[in-house]
């Protein structure tokens, strides 16, 4: 099962209260979530890692690809 | 994170030694109240100072967030109702007298009537935490112009020249609280430390208890901890920590209106995705949302004390009181539709449940 959220342009917690509940009702897969700060890549990572998922980081011009699999 | 929260209890604590206002080392709420009074916003002659912590927090965060590649000018998430939060906000923090920072550098002085404010913090924090799980959301910043996200910064650095030059037209505290405070060149060290470690480690105090409540996440709880921990140590070692609820600095005993100040500032800044420190701090790195906030914040303590809303050591005035129930009226409107419990459908513009903006 292949995912992505974007929550580009949001602040804090929103870019991490999607990223839990899409993971909520995923138990593998992969789940891209884009991202538009460095705290919202801090939160999401922390959270998915919390939740047992591996993260991927990449940059996509101004934004940041943040490549969760389980 | 505990560096952060660290360098901030302990500079409270210094700069307080160095003549800043009793359990004020730092007090972002305070101070940009301090700032509305020099710019002449407000006429309230004891709290008028162009407060250089402020200034260097800012030019610290801008610089450090341009050295880290991490400066992105966005903008236009309903930026008007961001500065009405902002403004009622502020005058609940003036009714309990501190921002979040304040409050936990009041605690670590003794100052129990922090208590109830702090009580009243994470019941606001609750009140919004709810709200963001019924979908709230101010909608999603979009990349503007890069130029756009200079002016902040260059509006505080204009500021700056003014502290050192003091053109007449400036007000300046001769007696009051602002008219103490440590030396211009110490306090601007400060804050541009304050700016570049709360830049670099996303530090809030409302996220703190944000993100306790919404995930069991003590991250950015830490920092609030840390504050409290290096503050109350360092009180005790200089002396100055003086336990009860009479009598303390720039305080008053009103415990209910201590509680209902804090919890509507709580709700407010949850709502709008931070504390004043970390807006601040996001107005720095380009969000020209988090600067119009911070203009909101400004106008809020304007608004306190120029229709004498604001608390001051003898109490909370009965408009200060009537104050803080229209701001709560206000906050509740504006959480209840922009959540997904409201009956007026969000626009397309709008974040979808599945999270796929337009």
């Amino acid at each position: 099962m292949e995912k992505e959220i974007d929550a580009r342009g949001l602040l804090c917690p929103e870019p991490v209260l999607m990223t839990r509940r899409t993971l909520d009702k995923m138990s593998s897969g992969t789940l891209r979530v884009l991202v538009s700060t460095a705290a919202a890549q801090e939160n999401v990572t922390r959270l998915a890692e919390s939740m047992g998922w591996k993260v991927a980081v990449a940059a996509a011009g101004d934004d940041i690809i943040l490549t969760l699999r389980k | 994170m505990i560096g952060a929260g660290g360098a901030l209890g302990i500079l409270g604590v210094v700069l307080t030694q160095l003549g800043n206002p009793p359990n004020m080392g730092v007090c972002i709420a305070c101070f940009l109240r301090d700032i509305a009074g020099a710019l002449g916003l407000h006429r309230a002659a004891p709290v008028q100072y162009l407060r250089p912590e402020i200034l260097g927090l800012v030019l610290g965060a801008f610089g450090a967030a341009l050295a880290t590649r991490e400066f992105r000018v966005v903008g236009g998430s309903n930026t008007f109702a961001r500065f009405i939060l902002a403004m009622l906000a502020m005058v609940g923090m003036l009714v309990f007298l501190g921002c979040p920072v304040r409050l936990v550098l009041r605690l670590a002085g003794g100052d129990l009537n922090a208590l109830l404010g702090l009580a009243g913090l994470i019941a606001g924090v609750w009140t919004g935490v709810w709200f963001l799980n019924q979908g709230f959301t101010l909608g999603r910043a979009a990349p503007q112009n890069k130029i756009n996200g200079y002016i902040f910064p260059a509006m505080i650095f204009i500021l700056f020249l003014f502290l050192l030059y003091k053109p007449a037209f400036l007000f300046f505290s001769k007696e009051g609280p602002g008219s103490l405070h440590a030396p211009l060149l110490i306090s601007l060290g400060a804050g541009l430390l304050i700016g570049i470690l709360a830049q670099r480690s996303h530090f809030c105090m409302v996220g703190g208890i944000r993100d306790f409540i919404l995930f069991r996440d003590t991250h950015l709880l830490t920092g609030f901890l840390a504050v409290l921990a290096v503050a109350l140590i360092g009180n005790l070692v200089t002396g100055d920590f003086k336990p009860g609820f009479t009598g303390q600095p720039v305080a008053h005993s009103d415990g209910l209106w201590n509680f209902l100040g804090m919890m509507l500032g709580g709700w407010g800044v949850t709502l709008l995705g931070g504390c004043p420190l970390r807006q601040l701090v996001a107005a720095s790195e380009g969000n020209t949302d988090c600067a119009a906030t911070v203009l909101g914040f400004l106008a809020g303590a304007a608004l306190a004390h120029n229709f004498g809303l604001a608390a001051g050591p003898g109490g909370v005035p009965f408009a200060g009181q009537v104050a803080v129930i229209i701001g709560f009226l206000a906050v509740f409107i504006i959480a209840f539709f922009n959540s997904k419990i409201s009956i007026v459908k969000p626009s397309a513009q709008e974040v979808s449940p599945d999270g796929k903006g337009n």
